[in-house]
């Protein structure tokens, strides 16, 4: 059985991230390709941060959930060009993030130059002021930050535009 | 048979320790491309894995939660780091050595990191002061490996430059505020710098194997880093109202595998496990 490809992107876009369960790997953009070689499905996957504790979770569920379906010849591939950047999060992902209260990445990475001071205008994902400070440069993941909204004083994760 | 002060002087330790139970026999390991590139891609994985453990010793113990987790993020970044540098490294070894064999089974003398990563950790002050020092030598490295003529090297360096953006930004940020603090926070930072100083010479000393590497473009010549870090450090320095030492003493010999006493007894609690278990998984 040879399953074609928006078939395996649309069952990739149904695996949850581990560590944020409303948003996908395809969301996520870490999916960066898929191709058969001949018999073999290839899923190229690029990791958040190169430390990432969830990527080898990833990996194993992209292979459970590809396997349940059927896929037996499977190989995953790392990928690290181009890095991954938070600009390829979806934009549903981003409102999905929000709901979920963790602020979604303000602005693109390629464009913010963070060394020039300038500290993005982050809303709550609570109360929506923008009235907000950063608490510190790593939150709960090396992927967010952890930020406290001065108008309704909620704690909150900052998803960094990386 | 004791070492004689020439063998103490050797270029490299590692040969040093396997020459000498041999009684001489051993050959010295030749010179070529994949060696040079071997030891090279070692150099900066093992600055990133004893700085990532060294960080890391921090778990549980930082002033507040949210250092706590800082720091814990740094090493995850650091150790995220060296899982691609060493795995090259083995990769280009072709010995069948994975990052987790080459950072579990391999002794002091065989570890290329600077002396500066393996120091203790002091206190908070202590702590960032070497964060500091480190990441403005860490971010150009990382620029200048981005140009690199192998491409596998340009690629890893490109995805950590953007994690190191970070590290740069939080420790200058923190030398600035516990330097130009309260009286106890300066002196605290201060004396750190003080300590530390003699150990940020060794960064821009290159030895053959650096300039063998910088002629073949796969990594820049350590001597070149040093202005963007002497511009970044007195910068930085000036605003935390720190004095930088006068001293041009280096403290040298890291790279080449000669270590300060703390470097065995950080293996010891960092292989301990797969020293004791070989081969154990989770």
């Amino acid at each position: 059985m040879k399953p074609a490809l928006d078939q395996v992107w649309a069952w990739l876009g149904e695996v949850p991230d581990p560590e944020i369960p409303v948003i996908s790997l395809t969301d996520l953009g870490i999916i960066r390709d898929i191709v058969w070689e001949g018999e073999t499905l290839v899923v190229a996957v690029t990791p958040t941060y190169s430390g990432c504790p969830a990527t080898s979770v990833i990996n194993l569920e992209i292979e459970a959930k590809l396997r349940s379906k059927g896929v037996e010849n499977l190989r995953l591939e790392r990928r690290l060009t181009p890095p991954w950047t938070t600009d390829w999060i979806t934009p549903s992902a981003r409102e999905a993030l929000s709901a979920y209260g963790i602020a979604p990445p303000v602005g693109l990475a390629a464009r913010v130059n963070r060394l020039a001071g300038s500290a993005p205008e982050v809303a709550c994902p609570r109360c929506g002021a923008v009235d907000t400070e950063r608490v510190s440069q790593f939150g709960s993941t090396p992927c967010k930050a952890a930020y406290r909204c001065r108008a309704c004083l909620e704690p909150f994760d900052y998803f960094k535009c990386h | 048979m004791a070492p004689a002060m020439s063998d103490i002087m050797t270029p490299d330790a590692a040969e040093l320790a396997r020459v000498a139970p041999g009684h001489g026999k051993a050959a010295a390991e030749s010179v070529s491309p994949e060696r040079d590139l071997f030891v090279g891609l070692t150099r900066l994985g093992d600055n990133t894995l004893i700085l990532g453990h060294r960080v890391s010793e921090w778990c549980g113990h930082s002033p507040i939660l949210e250092e706590d987790i800082a720091l814990a993020n740094m090493a995850l970044d650091l150790i995220g780091q060296t899982q691609l540098w060493l795995g090259l490294a083995g990769q280009v070894e072709g010995a069948g050595r994975d990052a987790d064999a080459l950072a579990f089974r391999r002794d002091a003398w065989d570890f290329r990191n600077l002396l500066l990563v393996e120091r203790p950790n002091g206190d908070f002050g202590h702590t960032l002061m070497r964060q500091f020092l480190f990441d403005a030598w860490h971010q150009p490295m990382l620029a200048a490996l981005q140009g690199s003529s192998d491409a596998r090297i340009a690629e890893i360096a490109a995805k950590a430059a953007k994690e190191v953006a970070y590290h740069v930004e939080r420790s200058a940020d923190l030398v600035i505020r516990l330097g130009d603090g309260t009286e106890d926070s300066h002196q605290r930072m201060q004396a750190a710098l003080e300590a530390l100083w003699p150990y940020t010479g060794e960064m821009f000393l290159g030895d053959p194997t650096d300039a063998r590497l910088a002629e073949a473009g796969v990594m820049p010549a350590p001597e070149g880093l040093r202005a963007p870090w002497e511009a970044s450090v007195t910068a930085v320095l000036a605003e935390a109202t720190l004095v930088r030492p006068a001293s041009a003493f280096a403290h040298k010999g890291g790279k080449q595998g000669r270590h300060t006493e703390h470097m065995g007894h950080l293996l010891t609690s960092m292989q301990w496990l797969q020293r004791s278990y070989p081969g154990a998984k989770w």
